[in-house]
């Protein structure tokens, strides 16, 4: 089951859970998806130590999708 | 899935993209700025005893302020790695444990200890906090301390770590262009200055540094 999440005040909210052989669970997830890029948010899939990758599109295949807010020099 | 330059870029276009060798001319530059703020005022002080021993107070004063002002830049620096304000316990408690699946044993349990996460990246050893982050140069003998810090500001104190750590792992360079450089200089200044339980995680970015 892979999971798209918000990192917020509460630690975090998972927004959507989804299979890629269940239609009805990826299309939530990519409406989900496209609202939080929509608000402002930017989403990441880590790969680990010192590597991370931006995405613009659901990737079905990924596990964990973390949505983070812009970040600026203090 | 695509790669993607860090899209805070767009808020900084007239930064041109950091990269070893900017970093390295930026740190000479910084040095050279810190002397010249400071042995000016020290051979001034050096000649108003030589000239006026009756007035050495007056010396005094301007050594000290030769001696105050890089300590006040190396203050600087280590004040971006400060613990900030906590969030409720739970939500504490829910975003250290997605933080603590982005990273390795070692680095969890340093932030379990410091607050701080390590992070190695091309540029050297990453040592990531709340609102900042500290960058240790390959060889351990020159640290950056930027800051920078996520835009919301009612995250747990773990998610705005996670915010960097994820902006650092996508872009780098992007990251260290979107940050303001508060100071440069040997780490051993910025460890003096820093917060008790943090020290550890910059000695370990020191060591890692040095590898």
């Amino acid at each position: 089951m892979s999971r798209l999440i918000r990192m917020d005040q509460t630690g975090h909210t998972t927004l959507a859970e989804w299979t890629a052989a269940d239609a009805d669970s990826v299309e939530a997830a990519v409406a989900a998806f496209r609202a939080e890029l929509d608000t402002g948010g930017f989403a990441v899939v880590s790969e680990g130590e010192g590597k991370a990758t931006q995405v613009r599109e659901l990737p079905l295949d990924a596990d964990l999708v973390i949505v983070r807010r812009p970040i600026a020099g203090g | 899935m695509e790669a993607a330059s860090l899209p805070e870029l767009a808020s900084v276009p007239w930064r041109r993209r950091v990269d070893p060798d900017s970093l390295r001319r930026r740190g000479r530059w910084w040095t050279a700025t810190t002397v010249a703020h400071s042995v000016p005022l020290a051979a001034i002080a050096v000649a108003i005893f030589v000239l006026a021993p009756l007035a050495v107070a007056v010396s005094a004063i301007v050594l000290a302020k030769a001696l105050i002002i890089p300590a006040l830049y190396a203050q600087r620096g280590a004040n971006v790695v400060r613990t900030t304000r906590r969030a409720g316990a739970e939500a504490e408690t829910r975003a250290a444990g997605l933080l603590g699946d982005l990273v390795g044993h070692d680095a969890r349990e340093l932030y379990a200890r410091t607050g701080l996460v390590l992070e190695r990246g091309g540029l050297g050893v990453w040592l990531l906090g709340e609102a900042g982050a500290v960058l240790v140069a390959p060889g351990g003998r020159r640290a950056w301390c930027w800051c920078v810090k996520a835009a919301d500001a009612s995250l747990p104190s773990a998610d705005r770590v996670a915010h960097l750590l994820l902006a650092l792992r996508e872009d780098e360079a992007g990251f260290a262009t979107v940050a303001n450089l508060a100071f440069s200089g040997a780490p051993r200044r910025v460890r003096a200055r820093m917060e008790k339980r943090a020290k550890p995680a910059l000695t370990a970015a020191v060591a890692a540094a040095q590898a």
